[in-house]
This record gives C-alpha cells, structure tokens and sequence, in this order.
C-alpha cells in the first residue's frame, strides 16, 4: 500500500516530540548506514536503525512506535559513536521508547510470568520488561 | 650510410618485464646501419637523454632511433635532445615497443622477436629520412568567438585584455546565454544577474571586443592563423544608434507571442527587448512574429517611434572577418521536456521544467520573485522535484549525468523553502552528485535547515485529481511506495547541446561526440583544444558543466589562443604531401580527397598542388593518388616499401 504524505505529515507532533526528547534533528541523517552496520543487534530488528531516521524524516512516526526495533535497542551507543553526521541515534530510540512508555499501555505483572519463561528470558529482557511495562 | 644509435628503454618493467631487452641489444647489434646499441632503465629521464646525447658526440651518429612508448609521448623530449646536439629533429624515430608490444604480449619470447622486428623497421624508415625544417606562415591575432553565453563573454574578456581584438558571434538578440535567466545560483547564492551583467557591460564597452549579436557565422575558411569566416547579422529593424531604448514602440504592438526569457511564461510583443540589462540595448522586431513587414497591415511601432529608429525593409548584412583562432561556445538547451509524458508536462500546466522554476524564482520572472503557480496562481504548498529527468536513461532519453541538476534542485527546493515557510519540497533521487567545491556541505545544510525530504527513487507516474498531481514514486532504503498529492512538479531536466550549435558545428567538420558533445584533443591534458587546429572549445557545448567550470574552461581556452597569438608565426610540421610533377596526370582524385583542402589543381600546369600550410599530412591523398604521384615527406612509398620488408622474411 501507498504511503500517503504531506506537509503536515512530515512535520508531525509526534516527530517534533522525537526531536524534543532527543535533541537531534532528524534532518541531519544522509542515509549513509553506519549506525545499522554497527547495531550488535540490527538483524533481530524490524526497521534498522537509518530506515528509522529516514522514517522520522517521512513522519511515519506510526511505523516507529509500533517498531520492535526500539525495544531490541540495547542502548549500546555504537550507532552514536559511529555516526558520521555527530546524530545520537541511540537517543532517537530512546525518545521513541519514552514516548511509549508514557502512554502505560500492557504493563506487566511479574509475579504472572510463567516459572519456565523465566529459565529461558536472558535477564536484559527482564530488566527492559520492567521498565517498559510495570510503571 | 648514417650511422644510426637504438637505445632500447626498459620503461621500469612495463617494456623489461615482457621483452629481454639484453637479448634485443644483442640481435640487433650487427643489423646494417645500426653503428651503436643500449639499452637503459628510463630514456626519458635526464641521465636517458644525456646518454643519447654523449653518444651522438662519442659514436659521431647521425640518426637515433628510440625503442619505447608511443611517440604520442615522448617523441618531442627525444627530438629536442637531437635539437641540442645540432642534429635535425627528423633524425629520430619512435620504435613503439610499449603500446604496441609489452603491454599487448605476454610471451616473453615472441614479444622479443615482434620488438625485434619493430625497430628494424624504425631503422629502415630512419635511413631514408630527410632533414626538414618546419615551415611557418603569418599569423593573424584576432579571435572569433561564436556564442555569448558565460563562456563566450569570459573568453573574450581574457583575451580581449591580453590586447587582442575579439569578434564575438551571438545569435541571439543579446547575449548572456542560459545564465541571465537563473534566480540564484549555487552553491553561494549570488543572484545570477548581479554577478553576469556587469560582465555584459565590460563586453559591451571593451576597446578590443566587436560585438555581431542577432548573428550567425555562415562559413569559415583557412587554417590555424589565417582564417576567414563570414558572418551573417540578422536584421533587427531597429536601428541602435537611433533607439533611445524609451519603449513607446511595445504597448502598441498588438502581436503578442510567448517570451523566450521567461520560458514561455509570460508574453512579449512582436517587437521587444528580450530582457532589461539586455547587450546591446536595445529593441528588435521578431521576423517571424511582426505584421509589419506589410504596410497595410501594420505601422504602429514605426508611427509610435519618436526618433524614427524603425526601418521595415532592412536586409541581412554581411561581414567577412580575418582572424587567427576560434573558440566554440555553443552552450546547452534543456532535454526536450516534451518528451517526459510520463509525468504529465505539457497535459498539466503545474508541471513545470527547471529554467521555468528558476524565471518563477527570479526577481525579475513572471512572477516577481513570489512563489505562484501558472494554472491559478495559488501558492504551492507540496511541491515534488523529479531528478534525473532525461538524463541516466539508456533506453528511453539520455545516457549520460547532466551533472548541474542534482545542485540546481537542492537550490529549488532551498530557495522555494525561503519563500514558502510552511511549504514542503520532496526530492525523487536515484544518486545525489554534488562533487563541486562546497556543494556537499550546501546540500547537508539545505537538507538539516529546511527539513527537505529526498526519496531515492524515481517517480512511475503522475495524474491529476482535482486540483493536485497524484505523484507515485518510491524510496528504496524503505521500501516504502510513496504518494503525494503535490501542488507543482519541476522536471530536472538535463541539458543537450544548443540546438542551434549542430549547423554550425557540422559547417566547421568539428568532431563531436554521440551526443552531440564537442570533443576535446585529449579527455585529460588537452581538455580545451579540438583536435582541428585552432578551434578551441569553452562551456557546455564541450559536455555539461555548471558556472565554475564553465568560466574555468573558457579563460583556460583564452590561455590556450593567447598562447598562440603570442608567436610571430604560425609554424607547421613539414611532414606533408608532395607531387612529384612528372608523374601527376592531374586528374584531381586528390583535390576532391582531402579533407583539409589543402589541395588544388594548377590550372596552368595541369597538376595537383599541396598547400603546405593546410596540409595536416594525414596520407589520404598519396593512398588515392593513382599515378603515385603523391607522397609524404619521410613516409615516401620507398621506405614504407623498406619497411614491409623486414616482414617478408615472416
Ligand atoms: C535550471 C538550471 C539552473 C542552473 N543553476 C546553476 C547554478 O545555480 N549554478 C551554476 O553554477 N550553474 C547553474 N546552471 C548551469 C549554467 O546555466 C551553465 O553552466 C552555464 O549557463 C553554461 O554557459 P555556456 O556559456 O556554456 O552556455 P549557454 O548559457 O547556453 O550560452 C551559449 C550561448 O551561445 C549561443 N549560441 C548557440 N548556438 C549559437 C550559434 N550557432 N551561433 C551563435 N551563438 C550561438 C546561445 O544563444 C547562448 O547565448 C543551471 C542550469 C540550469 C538549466
Ligand atoms: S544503541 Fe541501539 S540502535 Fe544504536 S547500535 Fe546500540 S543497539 Fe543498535
Ligand atoms: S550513521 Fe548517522 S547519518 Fe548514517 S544513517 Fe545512521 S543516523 Fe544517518
Ligand atoms: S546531476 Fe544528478 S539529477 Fe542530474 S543527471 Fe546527474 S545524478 Fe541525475
């Protein structure tokens, strides 16, 4: 399906909050990759790390929240460090995070979780469920 | 016999590493005329040359042959050493065992017994040659410059204040070429009128510079140093000597036709100055377009003109003008936009090409500068530029990169962005080429200050609903499909020559490329002289280019024919055809031949003759000749027989 786009789309709250929480401006990324090339965990993402700036930069900010991408971050800063244009990608998942986080939707009770699912959760899984989903 | 010295170069191992040159030394040691034999890492290094030189004193040579690259490189380096020890510069001979041998072979024995045999033939040609001196003519130092784009003005300006007459050919009614049209231009922004005219102006007053505007050059006549070109000045009807530039004469025309200078934005009358700062300024009347030249049909500008400047019965003149070298500064047109349906130019009136959003830019366009669409005149707010719009498509439009349009959209979509605050500009890309000094750091700075939003794909197609152009593209990095419902598409059209250069060009047997393009001597270090002696080319006729270089290529074009005016004479290689008299029957195959004209039949002797001057020694008439009559200087049927020889034994 087409995705349809105008003005108000490019410049939508939602990429005005991104840039807000994160202090980058979208605009700055030209697409060059790096931060994917460096991402430790870029093939278990949906969207790599540029297709999220490049989808910022389209103010497809629905594909973003909705992206597992932003919860397979490990928040390493490689793609930040990496980034030839000086933009904290990382920051930009960050925002995208936050942004869901504050709406508290599916918040997790731990004491739900199955005794088997919890042998098998590495524990950075853990620590990112807790953050996301108990507040 | 001459006393012949072969020095065999190893060219490092270019030559070393596929021929055993110590083996060659040793064959050809005992070859007959061949009085001394080396072989050396470099001969063109200084130590190479001393020892071809100290040679010629220690072994009294008379003759040298070089064994090494081809003579398209160091054939002079090598005849100015014999030059320095007082032998004739046609004592030397390139045996090219490079090119034509090492590189080409990798066997190491068959490549040795091939160089063998190479020089073995240079020594042949070498015995046989004759000492000749090279033959010079007068040199006229005045400059034709056919068109008066950016490129024409800066040549001859440069030349002009080197002191040299320049005869500048417009065929317009006023120069300035494309560039007086463009708003601003990259990467500086500098508006392009401000930066141009004052440059029109210097033209215009300069001692050294006779301006043909509204002109064509008919023919051009001679070689290098003495040509004659004529050329045909248009009638412009209004004489400029009279005209007080008051324009009584417009508001009363009642033809009125697009203008050519705002893209066919806006309209002109039939007679009319193509734009304010026009060269020279002042009016013409359109031949094409004037209901004047029937009296009873119309008098009203010649009625409305106070100083009575009108004259409807003016004819073309015609001019002949001496001079020594021609630049070719033909420029560009745009790739017909007619041909890109696919997106909807011509259908719908909101399409527009690039120089139409440049006149819808500029100041002084249809528009006044303020951002208004052509079909009602509403402010676009999604706005969609198309890159590569005829240009990278083998299979439907041009081959090859434009080169200017990646840079001139990015400006668009800037210079649009600075008009229109909450407008969005969307660029369709494939690559983005912004090679030029300072033209990435201007594309990143548009892209992060103006939130402009390139796509990097290309656009399938264009509809309209309503009011808006449906724009159906794609990015790749996203796989996403893209939609848009723009307000105004600009086609970034890339650029062709001048559709009025190909006459000219095909008139003075210019070589040019599959495109269209002229072609320089040598792609790297020749980049401005054609390969016919004294024509010079500048600008975009040459293949496209933007302002910097443009202006680049044309002062170093106007180094190239200062250069040559600086001689007293023009002096020609001697290398040329001669008749022998007594075998000529006179029947003329060759005068129809030669493609420099450079032949002619003695009407009184009943012969062919050569005119040394013009004579480029290319050999196509001694091949026709059927009496062998014809034959060229040091390449006489002798020592190419003597020369076959050596393969014979084969
Ligand atoms: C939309 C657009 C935007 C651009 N923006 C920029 C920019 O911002 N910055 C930049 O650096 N460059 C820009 N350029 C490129 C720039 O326009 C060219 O580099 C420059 O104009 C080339 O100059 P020229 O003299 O070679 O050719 P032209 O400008 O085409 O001039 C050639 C002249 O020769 C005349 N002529 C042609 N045939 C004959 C003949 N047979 N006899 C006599 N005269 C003849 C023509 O009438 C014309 O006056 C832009 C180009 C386009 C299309
Ligand atoms: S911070 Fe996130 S997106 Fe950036 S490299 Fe690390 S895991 Fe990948
Ligand atoms: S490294 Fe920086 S510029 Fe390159 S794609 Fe990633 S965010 Fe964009
Ligand atoms: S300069 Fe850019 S837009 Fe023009 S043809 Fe080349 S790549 Fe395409």
């Amino acid at each position: 399906m087409s995705y349809e786009i105008s003005r108000n789309i490019v410049r939508n709250e939602l990429v005005g909050k991104i840039e807000e929480l994160s202090g980058q401006n979208v605009f700055d990324c030209y697409q060059c990759g790096t931060c994917s090339a460096g991402c430790p965990v870029v093939e278990y993402m949906d969207i790599m790390p540029n297709q999220v700036m490049r989808l910022a930069q389209f103010g497809a900010t629905e594909d973003l929240i909705n992206s597992k991408t932003i919860w397979i971050c490990s928040a390493c800063l490689q793609c930040s460090t990496r980034c030839p244009k000086g933009i904290e990608v990382a920051k930009v998942m960050e925002a995208l995070r936050s942004i869901n986080l504050r709406k508290r939707v599916g918040t997790l009770d731990p004491n739900k979780i199955e005794t088997e699912d919890l042998k098998d959760l590495p524990p950075i899984a853990l620590v990112g469920a807790f953050r996301k989903l108990t507040g | 016999m001459k006393r012949i010295g072969v020095f065999i170069c190893h060219c490092g191992i270019n030559i070393k590493g596929t021929i055993d040159v110590e083996k060659l030394t040793e064959e050809l040691a005992e070859y007959p005329g061949v009085a001394y034999i080396e072989n050396y890492i470099f001969m063109c290094s200084e130590p190479g040359q001393k020892l071809i030189r100290d040679t010629i004193v220690e072994h009294k040579l008379d003759g040298v042959v070089v064994a090494a690259c081809s003579p398209t490189l160091h054939e002079t380096t090598f005849q100015d050493a014999l030059d320095e020890m007082n032998i004739n510069r046609h004592q030397l001979e390139i045996a090219n065992i490079r090119e034509q041998c090492s590189w080409v072979h990798d066997d190491i024995e068959e490549a040795t017994r091939k160089a063998n045999l190479i020089i073995k033939t240079a020594v042949e040609k070498l015995k046989l040659n004759e000492s000749l001196i090279p033959i010079s003519a007068p040199l006229t130092k005045r400059v034709l410059i056919i068109g008066g784009g950016i490129a024409g003005i800066q040549a001859a300006l440069d030349i002009a204040d080197g002191g040299y007459e320049v005869i500048l050919v417009e065929k317009e009614p006023s120069i300035g070429g494309h560039m007086i049209q463009l708003s601003e231009t990259f990467p500086t922004l500098d508006c392009s009128q401000c930066i141009m005219t004052p440059k029109m102006v210097a033209v215009n007053k300069h001692k050294n510079i006779k301006l043909f505007a509204n002109s064509e050059v008919e023919s051009i006549e001679g070689f290098v140093g003495n040509f004659k070109v004529n050329i045909k000045r248009k009638p412009q009807y209004v004489d400029p000597d009279k005209c007080t530039i008051c324009d009584d004469c417009t508001p009363v025309c009642p033809v009125v036709v697009p203008s050519e200078y705002d893209e066919g934005m806006s309209w002109r009358k039939a007679i009319y100055i193509p734009f304010p700062q026009s060269i020279p300024a002042t009016f013409t009347i359109d031949t094409e377009n004037c209901l004047g030249f029937n009296p009873i049909a119309c008098t009203k500008c010649s009625d409305a003109c106070e100083p009575d400047a009108i004259d409807y019965d003016k004819k073309p003149e015609y001019f002949e003008e001496e001079i020594g070298a021609v630049i070719v500064a033909t420029g560009f047109d745009l790739y017909p936009v007619e041909n890109m349906a696919e997106y909807g130019y011509g259908k719908y009136p909101d399409v527009l090409d690039g120089l139409q959003f440049e006149r819808i830019l500029s100041a002084t366009g249809p528009t006044g500068g303020e951002m208004h669409r052509p079909s009602d005149g509403k402010v676009p707010k999604e706005i969609v530029f198309i890159q590569c719009s005829g240009s990278r498509d083998p299979e439907r439009h041009l081959p090859y990169c434009s080169r200017i349009c990646c840079m001139y959209t990015i400006k668009h979509a800037k210079l649009y962005k600075h008009k229109v605050h909450d407008g969005q500009p969307y660029i369709f890309y494939i690559d983005i080429r912004s090679g030029g000094k300072r033209y990435e750091e201007f594309v990143q700075q548009a892209v992060s200050e103006d939130g402009i939003v390139y796509f990097r794909g290309k656009v399938a197609r264009i509809y309209k609903e309503a009011d808006k152009m449906i724009v159906h593209g794609i990015d790749t990095l996203t796989s996403k499909k893209i939609e848009i419902k723009a307000d105004m598409v600009v086609l970034a059209m890339g650029i062709k020559p001048n559709n009025s250069a190909e006459k000219v060009i095909s008139n003075l047997k210019l070589n040019t490329d599959e495109n269209g393009f002229l072609i320089e001597a040598h792609p790297k270090l020749r980049p401005v002289e054609s390969l016919q002696s004294g024509f010079y080319l500048a600008g975009t006729a040459q293949g496209p280019k933007d302002i910097p270089d443009t202006v680049s290529q044309a002062s170093a074009a106007a180094a190239k024919v200062l250069a040559l005016l600086s001689n007293d004479e023009i002096s020609h290689s001697p290398i040329v055809a001669i008749v022998n008299e007594e075998l000529c029957s006179g029947c003329g195959i060759c005068v129809s031949t030669c493609p420099y004209g450079a032949r002619e039949l003695d009407e009184i002797k009943k012969i062919a003759t050569v005119n040394d001057v013009l004579c480029e020694g290319c050999g196509a008439c001694i091949s026709v000749c059927p009496s062998s009559a014809a034959q060229q200087k040091n390449l006489t049927d002798e020592q190419i027989l003597n020369m076959v020889k050596i393969y014979s034994y084969l």
